[in-house]
């Protein structure tokens, strides 16, 4: 069969998401970002919500969300997306409202924002990259940096007695009565984007329902930071980073 | 007739919040201003008006709280003293880099660090000069009266959505704290979701309808070009602040030669300079600022001419004098007259003062 | 039952980062020795006879540039 019987209408199964804008990403090649951006633009255009989501992008990488996603967004001042979304969703209960935060913004700089938004139960959904490094910047040491890890502020590795130890935030959120669904996930395969895309739904589903706040970690690779090529980098996150930041559900009620 | 109630400024705030249409109230505890939420959480609005109240975890988030409201085009404010502020500065600098409305109230109390909890004038700089980075300005206005503090509550609201900007109700802790009349206004309803629809939609983040594409409502702007026809625009914009918004009141001005130059809290205690300079026959004048910024410069300029002497009078360390004195321009002296740490001074002090400098 | 399949790559948005050509569970695709005008080798189908057109590409692709078309044979 030839190539130009296949490439027709009538066959297509799959192509990028309507609710994605036209603009190239700034993301780095082989980026997670862009893999996480795709798939929740797919569950909000699946569910059919673009008119009633209301984004809240971070200071970090993902600041410029509000350039690749088609919906209405609000740009937060560094760690603070929880209370814009707060904010917004409490004055519009009936909108959908999803913070996409970064491992500094989140579990650095916001810890006090995000533990309260999620201790409040908001009916929100976060969206929690973590890379354990900071990309917009440099590549420094983030809250989630693993022992030993090189970055530009520690560069002869992370040291407890130096920095500390590497912050599981995720699991303190789950232990927070206000959450009702606490999810770690990656995108480094067709079976973890599959599996990372349906904890999405379901954190926005969770959302219309009250349940309570929905928070959905992606473990994730910053190829460039990490000085590695992006297939390097997904191995060295499954070998490296899966071990101490677990996949799977944390909490679901 | 309206309704008139014996009521602290803090509670002032608060009612007038809700007769307003305040759509949402973000906090965080502070002596002297504690009284503002405590109100509203008495008066239980979400029951009747719809208004949201919410403590927040910290002044920092009140703010952002303050951010995300905004983006939907909703009257959003919330209360706070000197060391709150300071947390809630950098919020400020977001929100009028975004072109944000909101309202704060700083119920000043005496600084700095975490200073006391009696009035002081002390954070005119930071309201007035920024607080926070960037070349932005808020609107200031300065309530010398506990019905200056209900009142300034809705010319807050129309003030910050006529320019999309935040603004701010410098008040201190005499005036948070005092007992006095206040007449309650003709209640302003919330506007609904489709009424905000209509006249914010085009920038608000209310969820994008199939006919546009998103909005967007940020303060960042990687080109260096592009920022500065941003902060061309704002400052355009806080020039038709100063040509529009400049509100002051003069008393016993028409025949003065001497003028006292006084906001807030400090106003109400020139009053009674004013009466024992005019017994004594010294033809002294009281010019008060309402707003901060824009400044009645031109209002201090025009009485330059039949002046001898302008004493700048605050419950600081000089800070509205600078102002005055880029006003007057070396015309005639501008002297100062200061307390700070939280203590008042009397009217007579004042005099004592006026008269020590200007050799009467 | 079968599947043939086939992508169509969005070249000048590709950046190469070979997510796609690992992931890919029939060694279609491949890097081309080419580069699109940012300097990026892009993706391709090296060997089209392989594709199922099961979209893992498209489903790992950050920058969403792969199209994917399947019919039943």
């Amino acid at each position: 069969m030839d190539i130009k019987d296949i490439i027709k209408p009538e066959n297509l199964v799959y192509s990028k998401s309507k609710v994605l804008t036209d603009t190239v990403m700034h993301y780095c090649p082989g980026c997670s970002h862009g893999v996480v951006h795709k798939i929740l633009a797919e569950v909000i255009e699946e569910m059919g919500i673009q008119d009633k989501t209301i984004g809240v992008s971070p200071v970090g990488c993902a600041v410029f969300a509000y350039k690749y996603i088609n919906i209405d967004w609000q740009q937060a001042a560094h760690g603070r997306a929880p209370a814009l979304a707060t904010a917004t969703k409490r004055l519009y209960p009936d909108k959908y409202v999803v913070a996409y935060q970064g491992d500094g913004d989140l579990a650095s700089i916001g810890t006090a924002e995000i533990m309260h938004a999620c201790n409040r139960g908001e009916n929100i959904v976060v969206i929690f990259i973590n890379n354990a490094i900071y990309g917009m910047t440099g590549g420094q040491m983030a809250p989630t940096t693993l022992l030993g890890m090189k970055t530009a502020t520690t560069p002869y590795g992370r040291r407890a007695d130096l920095n500390g130890y590497p912050l599981k935030i995720t699991e303190l959120i789950a232990q927070l009565e206000g959450t009702c669904y606490v999810t770690r996930q990656s995108v480094q395969n067709p079976g973890s984007v599959r599996k990372a895309k349906k904890a999405i739904r379901k954190a926005f589903e969770n959302s219309a329902l009250k349940k309570g706040t929905s928070f959905v970690e992606i473990v994730s690779a910053c190829n460039s930071n990490w000085k590695m090529t992006p297939v390097q980098a997904n191995k060295w996150m499954e070998e490296n980073m899966f071990p101490f930041y677990p996949l799977g559900d944390i909490k679901d009620r | 007739m309206a309704e008139k109630l014996l009521k602290k400024g803090n509670e002032a705030i608060a009612l007038a919040a809700i007769r307003y249409g305040a759509d949402g109230y973000f906090g965080y505890p502070i002596t002297p201003q504690s009284e503002v939420m405590e109100t509203l959480m008495e008066e239980m609005p979400w029951e009747t008006t719809g208004m949201v109240v919410l403590q927040a975890e910290s002044e920092t988030s009140s703010i952002n709280m303050l951010y995300g409201g905004a983006c939907c085009g909703k009257k959003v404010m919330t209360s706070s003293s000197s060391p709150g502020i300071s947390l809630m500065c950098e919020g400020m600098s977001y929100m009028a880099g975004a072109e944000l409305p909101c309202l704060v109230v700083d119920v000043i109390r005496g600084g700095p660090g975490l200073g006391t909890i009696q009035p002081a004038q002390g954070d005119y700089f930071q309201a007035v000069k920024g607080g926070g980075h960037g070349d932005y300005k808020i609107i200031v206005l300065a309530p010398a009266s506990v019905q200056e503090m209900y009142d300034f509550v809705g010319l807050g609201f129309d003030l910050a959505f006529k320019y999309r900007n935040p603004v701010m109700i410098l008040s201190d802790g005499a005036i948070g704290q005092m007992m006095e009349k206040v007449e309650l206004r003709e209640p302003v309803r919330r506007l609904t979701n489709q009424e905000i629809a209509e006249k914010y939609g085009h920038w608000a983040t209310l969820g994008k309808p199939a006919s546009r594409n998103g909005n967007i409502i940020s303060s960042l702007s990687l080109a260096a070009s592009e920022m500065e026809a941003i902060n061309l625009r704002l400052q355009a914009k806080y020039q038709k602040m100063r040509e529009n918004e400049v509100r002051f009141e003069k008393n016993m001005c028409e025949d003065a030669e001497y003028m006292l130059v006084a906001f807030g809290s400090s106003a109400r205690i020139c009053e009674g300079t004013l009466e024992k300079a005019r017994s004594k026959g010294i033809r002294m004048g009281l010019l008060r600022p309402i707003t901060l910024f824009p400044f009645p410069e031109k209002a201090i300029q025009e009485m330059l001419s039949q002046l001898k002497g302008i004493m700048s009078v605050e419950l600081n360390a000089g800070q509205m004098v600078e102002d005055v004195r880029l006003a007057v321009n070396g015309a005639v002296p501008v002297e100062f007259y200061g307390r700070m740490g939280g203590s008042l001074f009397s009217p007579e002090e004042v005099f004592e003062a006026f008269a020590k400098k200007f050799n009467l | 039952m079968a599947f043939k399949g086939a992508i169509v790559v969005d070249i000048e948005k590709c950046k190469g980062c070979s997510v796609c050509v690992v992931n890919c569970p029939t060694q279609t695709i491949a890097l081309a020795k080419k580069v699109n005008s940012k300097g990026y080798p892009y993706s391709y189908m090296e060997n089209p006879d392989n594709c199922t057109g099961c979209g893992n590409c498209a489903t790992v692709c950050p920058d969403s540039v792969i199209t994917v078309y399947r019919v039943k044979i």
